[in-house]
């Protein structure tokens, strides 16, 4: 049950010449819509982010996920390789794996007990020859030729990704160089542990948190945690990148050196002190007291791969996030919290402190659960109207400047070429 | 029997304090919940699974009563969200130790949200493991881990648990 709404027969038509920059409300309310991303996203050529490598350490060790609404097992197997595959069994389709995560040496159907290995083949049948030479499985019957579906698995910096399909490009040409060294500059070589792990609920469609990880030009308005309490002392300056297809971004800000160097001379002049308007101030700025992680000044960047993918590094506090649609109206976020075996007990400590900037009751994140959910009431009679995206003009370009909707309008632009729409 | 009266004692005494603890969030002033904690205090929101798999971080994650003050200062002054409220139910506390004037407790809970638009809804289950300080004027949380029974929550976790 979802709280769509009665749809008309044929999909409307999205004019062509508004490419990224008008967004008709309709394509966050349609099933047809949402039957065609199953097709054209979640299992065409893309690439879904699925777990960490770090959760799947023995083999035998898997995970169970979701690639669009599809769910999926992730898995070790004795080879140390990575599988996915549907989590569905060959026979008559229950699901396979019952829990989140675990160790296994195969996957035994509860239904009828047929097994599937470790990278998704069916390998056995119960009762295969009957009983007493009566019943069984059909004369020639070919195991091989039964069974989920697989997909093609590629890892990028301990992050695993699957793909529905096998032509897909590989997982390095379809990031990027530019974004895969900002994936590597997260990680820089160490090994990732989890910190937590756990599930918001969103009540819009996943569309509309896309476009919110994507949108640097709604932070410093929606989020007003650093400015009420004046914690943006240092001047910062930033940029977007936006891949070729459009799909994939990152945004960035950094600590300008220049202007608080110019600050800092003309400080001398004038002793001015700012006060706030409210004079309200935080009484424990231990949170917010980080440490030096990365050689560069960057203490924001989120980055996004198409079509389901956030990595965020806010300060020290580092999360993957999973977008998963469950209906036109309804979004499961998966978050995981992470750190490095490397971290010392004091660095540890910051990113325990530093989460509570992020997640459904963040300082600077709660906002972001709230605001898909405005949009999609709102809009819900407003189907044939669109959204505008003009902020930085109408393309789709990387720049300097974060007061931009260029990485949204790259998100549609991929979007419409990948579903037709 | 000395130790059941004891035990009974205690429970009443928390009980008491956690009554006037609901009252302060759902229908007092929410700016004094950190008046219910000592100075350095511990206070955690986390999920059944990852307490179980001692995985450490927090939805929530605040070591000081200084850190919780900062927590509703913000939410009353700084954060963005539409009107709401919740309704705590909060079970007898279960008694799993006294040592001088420290007892360690778990209480049950039920959270209900109420929204703007649309019917009060159940938002939260789970448990309190907590430390209290018993001295003869107050009862003062210590640590109080707050366990969510899901791992799944609903848009926004904004006023205190
Ligand atoms: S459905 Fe799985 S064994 Fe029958
Ligand atoms: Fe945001």
């Amino acid at each position: 049950m979802d709280g769509a709404r009665p749809t008309s027969e044929t999909t409307p038509r999205w004019a062509e010449e508004d490419g990224g920059t008008r967004v008709p409300y309709w394509v966050f309310q349609r099933e047809d819509v949402r039957r065609l991303e199953t097709d054209k996203v979640f299992h065409g050529p893309c690439w879904n982010y699925l777990c960490l490598e770090c959760e799947l350490v023995a083999p035998g060790d898997f995970v169970a996920v979701h690639v669009g609404e599809t769910p999926v097992i992730v898995t070790r197997d004795a080879d140390g390789q990575f599988y996915a595959f549907e989590n569905r069994c060959a026979h008559r389709g229950s699901l396979l794996a019952l829990e989140d995560r675990g160790n296994v040496k195969d996957f035994t159907c509860v239904y009828h007990a047929w097994t599937h290995s470790l990278q998704g083949d069916l390998v056995g049948i119960a009762f295969k020859d009957g009983i007493k030479g009566c019943g069984g499985i059909a004369e020639g019957f070919d195991m091989s030729k039964y069974g989920p579906r697989k997909l093609r698995v590629q890892t990028v910096e301990g992050m695993i990704f699957g793909s529905f399909d096998e032509d897909v490009d590989d997982l390095e040409d379809y990031l990027g160089e530019e974004l895969i060294g900002r994936i590597a500059r997260v990680f820089n070589g160490r090994t990732p542990v989890v910190l937590a792990r756990f599930t918001q609920i969103l009540p819009n469609n996943w569309k509309l948190y896309v476009e919110n990880t994507k949108d640097s030009y709604h932070a410093s308005i929606l989020h007003t945690f650093f400015t009420t309490f004046e914690l943006n002392r240092l001047s910062q300056k930033g940029g977007i990148i936006v891949s070729e297809e459009g799909g994939c971004h990152v945004s960035y800000s950094m600590i300008d050196r220049d202007a608080e160097e110019k600050k800092k001379n003309a400080s001398l002049y004038s002793e001015q002190k700012i006060r706030s308007d409210k004079d309200i101030a935080l009484q424990d700025t231990s949170m917010l007291q980080g440490f030096k992680e990365f050689p560069d000044d960057i203490t924001l960047q989120i980055l996004t791969v198409f079509p389901n993918f956030v990595l965020q590094q806010i300060q020290n506090s580092l999360a993957v996030r999973r977008v998963q649609p469950t209906a036109t109206d309804s979004t499961q976020l998966h978050w995981t919290y992470f750190g490095f075996e490397e971290d010392t007990p004091e660095e540890r400590k910051i990113r325990l402190k530093q989460a509570n900037l992020v997640g459904p009751g963040g300082y600077v994140s709660m906002e972001d659960g709230c605001i898909g959910g405005f949009v999609q009431r709102a809009t819900a009679t407003a189907s044939g109207e669109r959204a505008v995206l003009a902020m930085g003009g109408y393309d789709i370009g990387s720049g300097n400047d974060r007061i931009t909707e260029a990485s949204i309008r790259g998100f549609w632009t991929e979007y419409r070429a990948r579903t037709g729409l | 029997m000395r130790d059941y009266v004891q035990t009974a004692a205690t429970a009443a005494r928390i009980a008491e304090a956690q009554a006037r603890y609901v009252h302060t969030i759902d229908d007092g002033n929410c700016v004094e919940w950190p008046e219910f904690f000592v100075d350095d205090c511990f206070y955690m929101v986390t999920t059944a699974d990852n307490f179980a798999q001692n995985l450490e971080a927090g939805i929530i994650w605040l070591d000081s009563k200084a850190m919780l003050h900062d927590r509703i200062l913000s939410l009353f002054e700084a954060n963005v969200y539409e009107r709401h409220s919740y309704r705590h139910m909060i079970g007898q506390p279960f008694i799993t130790s006294i040592e001088g004037d420290e007892v360690e407790c778990e209480s049950s809970f039920m959270v209900a949200r109420i929204t703007r638009e649309g019917p009060t809804m159940l938002f939260a289950t789970g448990r309190y493991i907590d430390r209290w300080r018993l001295t003869d004027e107050q009862a003062l949380i210590v640590k109080r881990i707050v366990v969510l029974d899901s791992g799944y929550i609903d848009t926004l976790l904004g006023f205190p648990l």
